[in-house]
């Protein structure tokens, strides 16, 4: 009787559709899009931002500096609301100038664009510090053989600083998995919007939670694990330090 | 006989002035810009909005402070059980850091609201008893996870805080006679607060950062009273502008309290 009961609970989490384990997985993948994509795209701001901050004139400092402030001084949730309306607004009504029409722009697209903006700002910061402990004699050297100063970004600086980087940037991740969940309050179906609906529409909500949470805890240990293996290979040749 | 060559004395590079020119020419457009923002936007909201708005940051803040506060609280037997505790106890500890440290806060906030909360309403003991006035509120449950995420967060740095303290000076405490309660009391605990202190700044603006979401389980805090505004009112942008300055002043001003409060506490030059 109890095993029964229990059986149909159960069933809930089945992936075909009087289950709702199917839903959820689509929620999950669309996580997994959103975390790489605004992570990416953080990293690449980050390393653009990071190059300004060190190398660019008073007003791109200037203009940085404003930028990483706002960003981490504002809750996410504020700024990805704002981002949101104002990403998409504008990119419409540029596209409309364009002669495109009224454009939809793609949930995904504009999740991403929030995240990796909001990412951008820390990740920043993160290569700032990691540039600045790389050896200035080994740039130096660098420049000595002739090599453009995009050179030796991509050959000496970026390849040295990457082991300094690592620790910031790991935690970065963790943050930008977590970010993720906040866009169920603008309405993007991802995971923890998805098992909100499930939980609701079924009202067995701890079942619910409990899974998002232990796909989420999954998700988060899968990840330090992998990213212990990066680092161990990131720090080979080096010193250890402490 | 020549002169002994001395090095040119070193001269600091020139701290960089506020008003550079660049800086002038920055501010004048930021200037502008706040300009335009007042002048064409619609502000005519702001009056009849300000008394619930002022209520709305006095929640917030009570929200901040007093998870802060009791998290803590938690944050140093947490800490403390995974330096010196015994095994079970410490396993415990890291295992409750690495739970709430590796899903959304949004998630266990609801997980609370959502699904402790009708758990809650099926048992008639719990229904009837003197804890459920409270129970059916919203904010209990926005406290108790802004509270244990805290405690999760801060445990950590305070087991490395714990850890960091010099073996000498708990040494040099025990060996004047100090029991082990003084010991924490009067050196272990001190010093460690003041070498997390500034990573403990940090968190508690990641904290005030994370308070807006329990406007999504119906606590009305200054964010929820600007969603309140913008269901009223239609206006996509001029609220969240407001919010957003509210929130960067609110983050100000912790920086500004918490250097204040960190200059007051002697620390010996490295």
């Amino acid at each position: 009787m109890v095993a029964a009961a229990t059986q149909s609970y159960l069933s809930l989490l089945a992936l075909e559709p009087p289950g709702w384990g199917g839903v959820m997985l689509v929620g999950f993948i669309q996580s997994l899009k959103l975390a790489f994509g605004g992570y990416g795209l953080g990293l690449l701001i980050g390393i653009g931002g990071a190059c300004g901050k060190l190398y660019g004139g008073p007003v791109l400092r200037d203009l940085m500096e404003v930028y990483t402030t706002l960003i981490r001084a504002i809750p996410e949730l504020v700024l990805m609301l704002l981002l949101y309306y104002a990403g998409t607004d504008a990119l419409s009504q540029l596209l409309a100038l364009a002669g495109y029409g009224s454009v939809d722009i793609n949930a995904l697209t504009a999740g991403i664009f929030v995240i990796g903006v909001v990412q951008g700002a820390y990740a920043t910061e993160v290569f700032r510090g990691a540039i600045k402990a790389v050896p200035i004699g080994q740039i130096e050297a660098a420049r000595a053989y002739g090599m453009s100063s995009f050179q030796v970004l991509r050959r000496v600086t970026l390849p040295a600083m990457l082991p300094h980087a690592l620790p910031g940037l790991a935690n970065l991740w963790m943050v930008a998995t977590k970010d993720t969940a906040l866009l169920a309050v603008i309405g993007f179906s991802e995971l923890t919007l998805v098992t909100r609906q499930a939980a609701g529409s079924t009202k067995a909500y701890m079942l619910f939670f409990l899974a998002a949470g232990a796909i989420y805890l999954a998700w988060t240990l899968v990840s330090s694990l992998v990213i212990r293996l990066i680092e161990k290979r990131a720090r080979r040749g080096l010193t250890r330090t402490a | 006989m020549s002169e002994p060559t001395t090095l040119p004395a070193y001269t600091a590079p020139r701290p960089r002035s506020l008003f550079e020119p660049h800086r002038i020419v920055l501010m004048a457009i930021f200037a502008v810009l706040v300009f335009c923002v007042v002048w064409f936007m619609r502000w005519d909201w702001l009056p009849n909005y300000g008394t619930r708005l002022a209520y709305g940051v006095g929640e917030t803040l009570i929200m901040l402070f007093s998870t802060a506060i009791v998290g803590f609280m938690l944050a140093v037997p947490i800490g403390l059980v995974q330096v010196t505790g015994p095994r079970p106890l410490s396993w415990l500890a890291l295992t409750f850091c690495t739970i709430i440290r590796g899903t959304p806060l949004l998630l266990q906030l609801w997980m609370l609201y959502y699904g402790l909360g009708s758990l809650f309403a099926q048992y008639p003991e719990i229904r009837q008893s003197f804890l459920w006035p409270y129970l059916r509120q919203a904010w209990p449950y926005g406290f108790t996870a802004l509270m244990i995420s805290f405690a999760a967060y801060e445990g950590e740095v305070m087991r490395g805080a714990f850890a960091g303290v010099p073996r000498g000076e708990l040494e040099a405490a025990e060996a004047f006679g100090m029991s082990r309660f003084k010991l924490f009391w009067r050196i272990w605990l001190p010093r460690a607060i003041h070498r997390a202190l500034p990573t403990l700044n940090g968190e508690t603006v990641l904290q005030l950062k994370a308070t807006p979401l329990i406007a999504t389980i119906t606590v009305v805090d200054v964010y929820g009273v600007i969603s309140r505004v913008r269901q009223d009112t239609f206006l996509t942008y001029e609220p969240l502008l407001l919010l957003a300055l509210i929130y960067l002043c609110l983050t100000g001003l912790l920086i500004w309290g918490f250097r204040l409060l960190e200059n007051r506490i002697p620390t010996r030059g490295a």
